[in-house]
């Protein structure tokens, strides 16, 4: 016998990132009783941020026990991270069709993937939601920037995202908190991209440099990939879910691992069967509505699992759209050894995490170019924190030991520059994720089988971010470090940029997409899917601030149906 | 609220959890204005004067002939100069040994390349390696860098053509075999043994003020000093 919550909720959430977070602070501020699932644990950012650490401050120095770090084993992005997940969870596999690369990072944790994310706040441009109609590529949201742009601003302005007016199209300008100052590395950029028409403006990050709600502005330790306990840094946990929690509205199940939307002999959604971790035993929720957000590709994976007489092909998924589409963002980076850096008097380069400049993308109206989207530039450079790893690309120049090292350590510190572009894909129908028929997880749940490949669009991108960067970093005058000849170091991997969009699309057309303009499935009335899955392009801007938005206006519109009493 | 307050009684025994606690909550409490980077700079203070308490280092894993090697190998690879120590100061040879105690595979890569740098040195030399002279030594770590180099333009070449699991996070690949000759396995050995001394050494205090990190700290304002802005405009190959 199934274990029953006794109570019927109005609003079952699933997923606590970005959109879950946004939704369920968003409906409780309305009065609107919640239940929020997260398939991990509670977080509390006493014991999860390793901020201010030194790696002294441990023995293995951040190698982790065992030096698991100097085997590929280690924790991404390092051991002071606060992912909370990887790209391989024991007991949740996921596996990759033949001739296929794709990797898929989760977080099980309260807040998700944004606790530790690179805060990059970038709006969609006016074409970003009209693609189709530029290229012929793709497909043309259901929504206008008209649409959205309210929400960007009350996204922006209660989230807090630095930034600069400065009236380019590819980048719309928004509610901005202050930015900081460039760095002195930064300028030289500056000065490079100046010479080559590229812009490069103060970054856009979802950090806040001047008090906010509570929130104490930025104390500038360039941590913010730690978890920031002082909630400088944006989080869907901190700024969304813990508010949430104290308008008395909110409940949240932890470990609770959603397995199957219920729905009735009309076709509605009457709750989600989950498994508590806790306990390994079955339960289940009700609802009036569920949305899910439980990312892009869990999400599709729940509505695939979801199958009965009326819904064979899986809940909301009679356009057969659901888990098609799937999009990452391309990725390709490049590093430069830049001599004019060496002697700069040091200082503190640690800033407010990230780059304090970015390059939007810039040739949006360039008819000659052999690939169709565009990219934006990320930067990287400065004095950064000593730690495993440090010195590496001394030693790989240089190689050698004793005096010389430690001297050519001293000399090269704070030179090195690196440049990551962030391009647009285009949908292709070899890239999308499925339920694989033989494998399931340790909960007994079936798990995703991906397909990817990139197309040429995106091959020929990002050589032209190879030749940008490498223009850049010489007009620095430093050298391209790395070879040219690229093979498939050429382009991330499939999923590696952990932008994956795309699978659960909204459109206006049900044969063509699953969702409404308004993130709500066409064939459901009272489910609505808010992550990254209702994208329908995935643009060169990392898509964290849309979901905000999005999401918000979800639930706007989901508030005022209920109100009415149309779900 | 004072732009300065205290949040803890120094020496009142509060563990630093509490204490980052506590400072976490004025900080949150505090929103509008100013808090106070001295008590944040307390908390970590504490934690250093912890670690400092913890006495001298007994080796887990190596025996003592090992060890010695272990220590003499740091002074080479980093030694000591007028501005800072060597890597045997900053603690290399205990963060080895410690990650050997953990890790059966890293232990046998020291264990097998101590024997072997030890072995090659005394047919060289006709001397082990602790009783070489510093410049044999030093001849030895030299043929060896070479061979690491070679080795590593060999596998960069060959790099484009593996197909890597399915992480970008491989991390280290020199553990795949690689064509090589008499120096090969010493060679694989000096480039575990460099990296972790670097990183052993970059990495404590005393490495963190040799290359001069200034970050890690809690301002109220970011600012970049004038003195860089100038040095990058002076210094500009650009205009």
């Amino acid at each position: 016998m199934l274990q029953q919550s006794p109570k019927k909720f109005d609003v079952v959430v699933i997923g606590s990132g970005a959109g879950g977070g946004t939704t369920v602070r968003a409906l409780t501020e309305k009065g609107v009783e919640c239940a929020l699932l997260e398939a991990g644990p509670m977080l509390d950012p006493f014991t999860e941020f390793k901020e201010h650490q030194w790696p002294h401050e441990v023995d293995h120095r951040g190698a982790e026990p065992g030096g698991k770090a100097y085997f590929g084993k280690g924790k991404p992005f390092g051991y002071f991270s606060t992912t909370s997940g990887g790209w391989q969870l024991e007991g949740e596999p996921y596996t990759v069709g033949e001739g296929s690369r794709f990797q898929w990072f989760r977080s099980r944790i309260l807040g998700g993937r944004t606790n530790h994310y690179g805060r990059m706040s970038f709006r969609f441009a006016d074409y970003d939601f009209s693609p189709y109609d530029k290229d012929g590529l793709g497909a043309n949201w259901p929504i206008s920037y008209q649409d959205i742009a309210p929400y960007y601003d009350k996204a922006e302005a209660f989230i807090g995202v630095t930034g600069s007016r400065e009236g380019i199209r590819s980048a719309p300008d928004g509610v901005f908190q202050p930015p900081p100052p460039p760095k002195a590395h930064e300028l030289l950029i500056k000065q490079a991209c100046d010479r080559l028409g590229i812009p490069c403006i103060p970054n856009r990050r979802a950090v806040i440099t001047t008090p906010l709600n509570g929130r104490a502005p930025c104390h500038y330790c360039g941590q913010c990939g730690r978890g920031c306990q002082t909630v400088s840094a944006y989080s869907s946990s901190q700024v969304e879910i813990f508010p949430a929690l104290e308008t008395g509205k909110l409940t949240i199940f932890d470990n609770a691992m959603a397995r199957e939307i219920l729905t009735d002999q009309d076709g509605k959604v009457t709750g989600v069967s989950y498994i508590d971790k806790k306990t390994r035993t079955e339960k289940e929720i009700h609802c009036r509505v569920l949305v899910l957000a439980a990312s892009a590709c869990e999400s599709a994976r729940i509505l695939l699992n979801s199958k009965s007489t009326r819904f064979p092909r899986g809940v909301a998924n009679g356009s057969g759209v659901v888990g098609r589409f799937l999009m990452d963002t391309v990725g390709f980076s490049l590093n430069g050894y830049v001599p004019t850096l060496e002697g700069l008097p040091r200082y503190n380069t640690d800033g407010f995490g990230g780059a304090h400049l970015y390059m939007p993308w810039w040739l949006f109206e360039d008819k000659k170019l052999d690939f169709p989207r565009g990219y934006h530039i990320e930067l990287g450079g400065g004095y950064q924190m000593p730690g495993v790893g440090f010195g590496a690309g001394t030693v790989s120049r240089h190689g050698g030991f004793g005096p010389a090292l430690k001297e050519n350590i001293r000399k090269e510190y704070g030179c090195f520059v690196n440049f990551a572009g962030r391009g647009e894909m285009i949908p292709n129908n070899l890239c999308y994720c499925e339920i694989d028929p033989e494998v399931v997880d340790q909960w007994g749940i079936p798990v995703l089988r991906f397909h990817f490949k990139w197309s040429d669009y995106e091959w020929k991108q990002a050589r032209h971010m190879e030749r940008t960067f490498a223009e850049i970093i010489q007009t620095m005058g430093g050298t391209v470090l790395g070879g040219p000849q690229r093979g498939d170091d050429g382009i991330s991997v499939g999923g590696e940029i952990i932008h994956e969009v795309g699978t659960v699309r909204m459109g206006s057309d049900p044969r063509t997409s699953a969702l409404n303009a308004f993130n709500q499935a066409h064939e459901v009335p009272n489910l609505f899917v808010v992550d990254g899955g209702c994208f329908v392009s995935n643009p060169d801007k990392n898509p964290t601030l849309t979901i905000n938005a999005l999401a918000w206006r979800a639930a706007d519109y989901l508030a005022e149906e209920m109100r009415k009493g149309n779900v | 609220m004072s732009e300065h307050r205290s949040i803890a009684n120094p020496g009142s025994g509060l563990s630093r959890r509490d204490l980052l606690r506590r400072f976490a909550a004025a900080v949150a409490v505090a929103g509008h204005c100013t808090f106070s980077p001295e008590a944040a700079r307390h908390v970590h203070r504490l934690a250093h004067q912890e670690r400092e308490a913890t006495g001298s280092y007994v080796p887990k894993f190596f025996n003592p002939h090992e060890y010695q090697m272990l220590e003499r190998l740091a002074e080479l690879i980093i030694p000591a100069d007028q501005r800072s120590g060597s890597a045997k100061d900053a603690g290399a040879p205990e963060f080895i040994d410690l990650l050997c105690s953990q890790n059966q595979e890293l232990a046998d890569l020291y264990t097998g390349g101590l024997l072997w740098l030890d072995r090659q040195v005394e047919r060289h030399t006709g001397q082990p390696f602790l009783e070489a002279s510093r410049q044999q030594q030093e001849e030895m770590l030299g043929l060896l860098d070479a061979e690491a180099r070679r080795l590593e333009e060999i596998r960069s070449a060959e790099r484009f053509a593996v197909f890597e699991e399915n992480t970008n996070y491989g991390g280290f690949r020199d553990y795949r075999s690689v064509p090589s000759g008499e120096l090969g396995p010493g060679a694989r050995f000096f480039v575990w043994l460099r990296r972790m001394t670097v990183d052993a050494f970059y990495t404590s205090p005393m490495g963190i003020a040799d290359v001069g990190y200034r970050g890690n700290e809690f301002l109220s304002e970011y600012v970049v000093p004038e003195e860089a802005i100038e040095f990058v405009r002076k210094n500009s190959p650009i205009e």
